[in-house]
């Protein structure tokens, strides 16, 4: 058996994984990454317009903060977030900002004097300050009440993972690329590594370390349609369940971006709106205005994907051969902005549409964009069943983003979650020793290799391609945007029968190295799983909660359902997961539930509600007029963080004035 | 848009892995459909006529540079190539020369790269290292920023070093590739490394003096990137050094 034993091993290159393992070298520990591909092609290269941090050097960013973005981050969750997490988030993401730009990210940055932008479709002139000059920039995204989101350009994914990929190069931290692990070794409470297949010489590999981290990203590969890269097939969330002891958190949890190009299902950035480019309908007609009069085309994602969804139901959608799509408009931007910050969408389209957005309209609907659910973790990172096992980014449900996440949300958990759980994985290596049991590993690998010879020479004849399809068909015709339960069941039905047909997978290429079909049969068994999650926990959630919404139950309902779904596959036999429920518990709540701020309120409130918000107007009263907020943050609801990320951040409102309205391009 | 075209694909398959395999071409026909894309294609074809074919795709959106290869003749992103571009519907795929063969189509740039990377210090050698994450950030001219990122736009997807003629006669030139992100941290104020040091990594027969300005790399750059003018630019900023 091939060992390979390390401290701190990490499964996934991509933003998160990477700050994770140079988080562990710098604290001297022996750090191994393995990746489906080379690092700088991970899919958070994707991530174009930027990642939220709350700054506040623009001057539509002046009076930002970290409760500002805490706030934005909670109501954009729909209150189905950990707020512990959503701060701890909130006050380290300057810090991940400015950290990055010390590592080379090229932030786009703020030019002192007039600046003409688009808001609302008029042109507006903002003054940015004297002081502010060449310090970090930010644009508008949806969903938040600042300018919050900074960027380089419309390329910020690819900045950031270049940045720490060559952070790791200068530190020497190897990644085993071309890797796929298949299994986690475990003894049912502690974790102890992955077995892993080489996808060159298809070697099997037991890696053996203290700390595993899951940094696999998400699951939007279960759909047939996504903006997700190829490999974003929700292997790392299987591994978990497939322990039988791990949980998944909140599967169900998926969001639609708004403006994917038809029919390929490729990304254009929210930076598109946010900088101030409009929806159209099939007549050339701006409808957002109808459905969302304040936020417009800047409500919350999951807003924007359903009102879209409508518009198109009302027949109002553009026909084409793949079926209605609307219209994003951004000709009003100018071909001089569109050339310098809308850099890849203009590639884009271009390369795969074959038109020029300085001119033409390009035609776009709602795809599956962001997995909010994953492997449940702690505040820490680490699984609350598995010692050892820690997820991080995408692939966890740290929850953060509860059921909708916002945009510039998701790049920021990569790099302040790395961050932070970085830290807590040093820790858990330097107060652990590695325990190296290797007939546990060994009885793991056996596992695998049975699988394998199982696909190469059994009898099996049902082909991966084809149940891979089938599964992508139902989590898109029945999993959606707008989900009943009449249709949730015939999915979980649906998918349970493909289950039971990948027990007799077969392959026609019997190569034991380098094999892409036995890598699609492998991983097609494992998907299968993380889709009846999905298919699973939306069936049972009879609410609707940020990025679910169910027909049958429009309503959102906290007095039953303020909770977080967690899955788990104890019987490696049954066809579908457990569900569970993890209450979220509004006494402890820094902002009790309340209205989101799209259409019409119809919660169902939680009883506890009222009683916190009382409290909460008590222990402010109590603190006088006296105290700062952070004393007042922390009068309601303390959070942990590493020592060495606890420390203030300073910002340049700090030194002065709050601009005037007429420097806001606001109409006094 | 063209639909129901019959495309005929000459592929190139070798599994360097198998004893007794030989390179090959191999021809395939697939019915075109609208849009399609050789990433499309080749997804197809494996599914439907031959699960062995080894290619490489990640993000199939023009953004990671996983997918480059050789079709018809010119090294370019397989992803973001229509198969409309080819009126005689005939397509050559080869894999891209100058990087160790995987299989098929897919070969190693990963591993090149990275190597790359370890012998020319491709990252921010920072002028301080104690800048504290707490406090308000350096300034930094907002042309710079930018002009930063348009040399950091480099996928490193391998085009520019399959296209290049000197690198085909000197295993170890750097590239385009190289150069570009030399060119790149020489301009970002932030690093300390002088003229004299870059001197030392490429002021040789490997790097800017070894160019012979057939300009492949330009040509073929999928991201557009400045190569002419960064290899000019680099070329007098070393000899500079010396006078």
């Amino acid at each position: 058996m091939k060992l390979i034993y390390t401290d701190s091993l990490v499964v996934g290159a991509g933003l998160a994984g990477l700050r994770v393992a140079i988080a562990s070298k710098e604290r001297g520990l022996d750090t191994l990454v393995l990746s489906l591909i080379p690092a700088k092609r991970s899919h958070s290269a994707a991530a174009q317009g930027g990642m939220q941090a709350s700054l506040g050097n623009a001057v539509k960013g002046m009076g930002d903060d970290e409760d500002v973005h805490f706030q934005d981050t909670v109501k954009g969750s729909d209150w189905g977030c950990d707020q512990e997490v959503a701060r701890m988030f909130a006050h380290c993401a300057p810090k991940a900002v400015r950290e990055l730009a010390n590592w080379g990210v090229p932030w786009s940055r703020v030019s002192a004097g007039p600046r003409e932008v688009i808001v609302n479709a008029q042109k507006v002139t903002l003054q940015e300050a004297e002081e502010a000059h060449g310090l970090i920039n930010a644009r508008d995204f949806g969903g938040t009440k600042k300018w919050r989101t900074c960027y380089t350009a419309d390329g910020t994914g690819h900045s950031l993972l270049y940045a720490m990929d060559n952070k790791a190069i200068s530190m020497d931290i190897p990644v085993h690329e071309r890797v796929e692990a298949l299994s986690i070794i475990h003894d049912g409470q502690r974790c102890h590594g992955v077995i892993a297949r080489c996808l060159i010489t298809g070697e099997l590999r037991a890696y053996v370390a203290k700390s595993t981290t899951i940094a696999t990203g998400g699951y939007g590969r279960i759909y047939e349609v996504s903006t997700n890269a190829i490999i974003c097939e929700g292997i790392g969330q299987a591994l978990a369940l497939e322990t039988g002891v791990a949980t998944l958190g909140n599967m169900e949890a998926v969001q639609f971006h708004p403006t994917a190009i038809v029919p390929v299902g490729i990304l254009t950035t929210e930076g598109c709106r946010g900088d101030g480019g409009l929806l159209r309908d099939k007549d050339g007609y701006r409808f957002m205005p109808d459905y969302e009069p304040e936020k417009k085309e800047l409500a919350s994602r999951d807003v924007v994907s359903r009102r879209m969804t409508e518009h198109m139901r009302k027949g109002k959608g553009v026909d084409s051969p793949y079926g209605p799509h609307l219209w994003l408009d951004i000709t009003l931007l100018g071909r001089k902005h569109i050339e310098t910050n809308l850099r890849e969408v203009q590639e884009i389209c271009e390369n795969f549409l074959g038109i020029d957005p300085a001119k033409d309209w390009i035609p776009v609907r709602p795809t599956q964009h962001y997995s909010m659910g994953g492997i449940r973790t702690k505040a820490t990172g680490e699984s609350p069943q598995l010692k050892g096992l820690f997820s991080v980014g995408e692939a966890a449900c740290w929850d953060m983003h509860g059921f909708n996440r916002l945009g510039g949300n998701s790049l920021a958990e990569t790099v302040v979650g790395g961050m932070i759980i970085g830290k807590y994985v040093a820790d858990f290596c330097e107060n652990n020793s590695l325990e190296i049991d290797t007939q546990l590993a060994e009885k793991f690998m056996r596992q695998v290799q049975t699988e394998i010879d199982t696909l190469v020479d059994g009898e099996g004849h049902e082909s991966p391609f084809e149940l891979k399809r089938e599964m992508q068909r139902i989590m898109m015709d029945y999993v959606g945007i707008f989900r009943n339960g009449p249709e949730l069941d015939k999915a979980v039905n649906e998918l349970k029968a493909l289950l039971e047909r990948s027990r007799k997978l077969g392959i026609k290429c019997k190569k034991r190295h380098a094999n892409p079909e036995l890598v699609e049969a492998l991983r097609v068994k494992r998907m299968l799983k993380v889709a009846l999650t999905v298919a699973c926990g939306a069936a049972a959630r009879t609410e609707s909660r940020g990025a679910h919404a169910r027909e049958d139950y429009p309503q959102r309902n906290d007095r039953d359902w303020l909770n977080r779904t967690l899955a788990s596959w104890p019987d490696a036999n049954a066809l579908e997961p457990v569900l569970s429920y993890e209450p979220l518990d509004v006494m402890k709540m820094e902002l009790p539930p309340g209205y989101r701020g799209y259409g019409i309120d119809n919660a169902i409130a939680h009883p506890d509600t009222a009683k916190r918000e009382q409290q909460i107007a008590e222990i402010l009263a109590e603190l006088g007029d006296n105290a700062d907020r952070y004393q007042r943050q922390a009068a309601l609801m303390p959070f942990e963080l590493p020592p060495s990320l606890q420390a203030k951040n300073e910002r340049l409102s700090d030194t002065l004035q709050r601009p005037s309205a007429n420097a806001l391009g606001e109409k006094s | 848009m063209s639909q129901g075209r019959q495309l005929t694909f000459n592929i190139f398959r070798y599994d360097p892995q198998e004893p007794n395999d030989k390179p090959k071409m191999v021809r395939y026909h697939l019915t075109e459909t609208p849009g399609m894309t050789v990433f499309i294609a080749l997804n197809k074809l494996r599914e439907e006529q031959d699960t062995s074919l080894q290619f490489d795709f990640v993000c199939r959106a023009g953004i990671c540079g996983s997918c480059a290869m050789v079709i018809n003749g010119f090294p370019t992103l397989a992803c973001r190539t229509l198969t409309a571009k080819y009126p005689n519907g005939e397509i050559t795929l080869m894999p891209l020369p100058g990087f160790e063969l995987i299989g098929d189509l897919s070969v190693n740039t990963g591993k090149f790269m990275r190597e790359l990377a370890e012998r020319l210090k491709l990252w921010l050698h920072p002028k301080a290292n104690d800048i504290s994450i707490h406090r308000l950030e350096e300034p930094m001219a907002p042309e710079e920023a930018a002009r930063l990122y348009e040399l950091e736009r480099c996928v490193e997807c391998g085009v520019c070093v399959s296209a290049c003629a000197t690198k085909q006669m000197r295993e170890t030139f750097v590239g385009a590739v190289g150069m570009m992100k030399i060119a790149r941290f020489e301009l970002d104020s932030r690093d300390a490394r002088t003229a004299e040091d870059f001197y030392h990594v490429i002021g040789n027969q490997d790097g800017v003096f070894g160019c012979m300005t057939l300009l492949g790399c330009q040509d073929n750059c999928p991201k557009d990137l400045p190569h002419m003018q960064q290899i000019a630019y680099l070329r007098r900023k070393m000899a500079m050094t010396l006078v």
